[in-house]
């Protein structure tokens, strides 16, 4: 304030002398100075940071010459949190990592605690187990397109994909009582079989998206021409770049390079189940967009498959292995034999006991290959628990794919790496 | 309705064991297994990890292009001892061959692990996480600063004897305006209930891989 009166307080010839001596000082300038990079604190609550990433970016002009994420601040230690408990408690921790597509969290957890068990599943949990990966993969896509439509400038896919979004909290919710963080599928199978009538509500759901939403969100982006401006050419990522930097997923597969381990490395039924991996060809970020909208229809397929089999020949089947030393027993069981109750009790409280080893299980995320690394001494607790994010490989690849591109380029590029901040920072 | 493998259907063993046969003869001195959940994996001495590491990488018939992962492990009082208190341990993916590998090294507290940044670049944060978390450090990485934790972290958090309510807490500091941190103070002791016991209900009987896995209902009859 007392500034501003001070200023007022100049006579018109005072601040002439001043602009003229501002004038002069800049010609007198060393033309020659090297130029200083412009060092461009960006975040950790910028709306496009998807969270909060700081990035330190160093600029020339407008350009962006360096890019340095600084990242954990969402760090919550989970690996440490999981060494201290049993591997069901442990479960609700992955739900949390990458908070937008939770079940595939659970689902890698799951597997790696049963391979190491060395346990099968009943037919009917691992067709759930898919059926609900695939909702869960269109949930991400539909948050990913929405935010990243929304960071380069358009408004309308953002509220008509949360719409859709909204459903597929409602099946989580009838499936699990929760409707986000699910704590659905267990070590062994699923916490329960499906509630009457869900996979009639799924199965209208999917019709629908398949043939209304998606030409809808597809119309408003595939011929925009803003959209192109803003993502055809820009993060240009060639599979060699893609593989020595570790990438996975529509990260992989935009630069051309056909790797998905639904169909390489396939776990549960996917092996039985008919879908396709799209793949780009120029690795830039509107073809990675043209694989995600793919790869939603191809879920929209599974799910119809999966569907099928659950309301056919796989009706009324178990849900999760019936070995109580791994699954807990039945209420009813509970209620008539003390050896079920007590094993009831046990499993909750001590929980099962996993043999001594050590493995690394991977699964198909939407944002990529999420690995477990699991090392176990025996005993009901793992020793240590190692999460392969996808999304930490791809931000570490910021720096390179931002390079020589414009400002307004980072907020498209961290759109397009589909970077959510709870898998990341863990 | 019998349980059906899951996991890892398309993995045949003769790949396996061609895998390891390859690295039993380029790398004599590695040691190579295929652990019963049949994962191929090699333990390396620090000295041969690098040079292990980038023959992997442009091996003919395995070309483990792709780094996914780099993580430490502390063994510290780990039944059975390990031979030192760290581990590396390195897992590579061949998407040409679709196999996997784990490299394992083993270190000692003070010991340096070479840094393969220059064989993958993606190594450079997974080698920046381990150094955080473990305090391993890498030779000849370019930048070797933390990155999970808080930028004047004192301790590595994922070592067995770093307690886990951690030794300072942040608080509000309207004195001096801004957040500042303090030692931890917890209104109840960190009650971590250690319920294994001597029940062998449990402890026993737990690979259950084939037909035989079904609780026979009758038992409890």
């Amino acid at each position: 304030m007392a500034n501003q009166t001070r200023t007022l307080e100049l006579t018109l010839g005072e601040t002439l002398e001043r602009a003229q001596a501002v004038l002069a000082q800049a010609q007198t300038a060393p033309q020659t100075a090297p130029d200083q990079p412009f060092t461009l604190n960006f975040g950790p609550q910028h709306p496009s940071a998807h969270g909060v990433l700081r990035l330190v970016l160093e600029l020339d002009g407008e350009v962006v010459t360096k890019a340095d994420p600084h990242i954990g601040l969402l760090h919550r230690g989970t690996e440490k949190l999981i060494e201290h408990k049993t591997y069901i408690q442990a479960l609700p921790y992955f739900d949390r990592l990458d908070y937008v597509s939770m079940m595939c969290q659970e689902h890698v957890w799951c597997l790696a605690t049963e391979k190491l068990l060395g346990i099968g599943l009943p037919l009917r949990a691992q067709y759930i187990r898919v059926l609900f990966s695939e909702v869960t993969r269109i949930a991400n896509h539909l948050l990913w397109i929405g935010c990243h439509a929304l960071d380069v400038g358009a408004m309308a896919v953002f509220l008509y994909a949360f719409k859709e979004r909204e459903f597929t909290m409602d099946f989580y919710e009838e499936v699990s009582g929760a409707r986000m963080h699910a704590n659905y599928f267990r070590p062994g199978g699923v916490n329960r079989d499906l509630p009457q009538g869900l996979t009639r509500k799924i199965g209208k759901w999917n019709e629908n998206f398949s043939k209304q939403v998606m030409p809808l969100l597809e119309g408003l982006l595939d011929e925009n021409r803003i959209w192109k401006q803003r993502t055809v050419g820009i993060g240009v990522v060639t599979p060699e770049e893609a593989q020595a930097w570790g990438f996975s997923g529509a990260m992989l597969r935009g630069s051309g390079f056909a790797w998905d381990l639904r169909k390489s490395q396939p776990y549960e039924c996917y092996d039985q189940l008919e879908f396709n991996v799209p793949v780009g060809k120029n690795g830039d970020s509107y073809d990675r967009y043209l694989c995600r909208m793919a790869e939603m229809y191809e879920s929209c397929k599974l799910i119809t498959q999966c569907l099928e089999r659950l309301e056919g020949d796989l009706m009324g089947q178990p849900v999760k292995i019936e070995n109580y030393k791994i699954s807990p027993p039945s209420r009813g069981e509970m209620k008539d034999s003390m050896e079920a109750l007590i094993h009831h009790f046990k499993y909750f409280t001590e929980g099962f006991h996993v043999p001594a080893g050590e493995v690394y299980a991977a699964i198909e995320a939407p944002k990529g290959e999420m690995g477990v690394y699991l090392v176990s001494e025996g005993g009901p607790k793992p020793w240590r628990a190692k999460i392969r994010a996808p999304g930490y490989a791809h931000l570490q690849g910021l720096d390179f794919m931002a390079r020589g591109h414009l400002l307004a380029d980072v907020t498209a590029i961290i759109g397009t790496q589909d970077i959510v901040f709870g898998e990341i920072d863990r | 309705m019998t349980a059906q493998l899951h996991i890892d259907t398309h993995l045949k063993t003769s790949e396996l064991e061609r895998c390891a046969e390859l690295c039993r003869i380029a790398l004599p001195r590695a040691e190579v297994a295929i652990t019963p959940q049949r994962e191929v994996q090699l333990t390396v001495a620090v000295t041969e990890l690098y040079a292990a590491l980038a023959w992997l990488k442009d091996a003919e018939g395995l070309k483990f292009s792709q780094l996914m992962d780099v993580c430490g492990v502390d063994y510290l009082a780990f039944n059975p001892a390990q031979p030192q208190r760290f581990a590396v341990a390195y897992h590579l993916l061949s998407p040409t061959q679709n196999l996997r590998v784990r490299v394992k090294c083993f270190v000692a507290e003070g010991e340096s692990v070479p840094s393969v940044v220059a064989l993958w670049p993606a190594a450079n944060w997974f080698e920046r996480e381990t150094y955080d978390m473990y305090g391993i450090v890498f030779a000849g990485h370019p930048d070797l600063r933390r990155i999970l934790t808080d930028y004047d972290f004192i301790g590595h958090p994922l070592r067995k004897d770093f307690p886990l309510n951690g030794h300072v807490e942040v608080y509000y500091d309207a004195a001096q305006g801004r957040v500042a941190y303090k030692p931890v103070d917890l209104p109840q002791e960190l009650r971590n209930f250690d319920s294994v016991s001597s029940w062998k209900g449990l402890t026993g009987n737990t690979h259950l891989a084939e037909t035989d896995n079904v609780f026979v209902r009758e038992e409890f009859k």
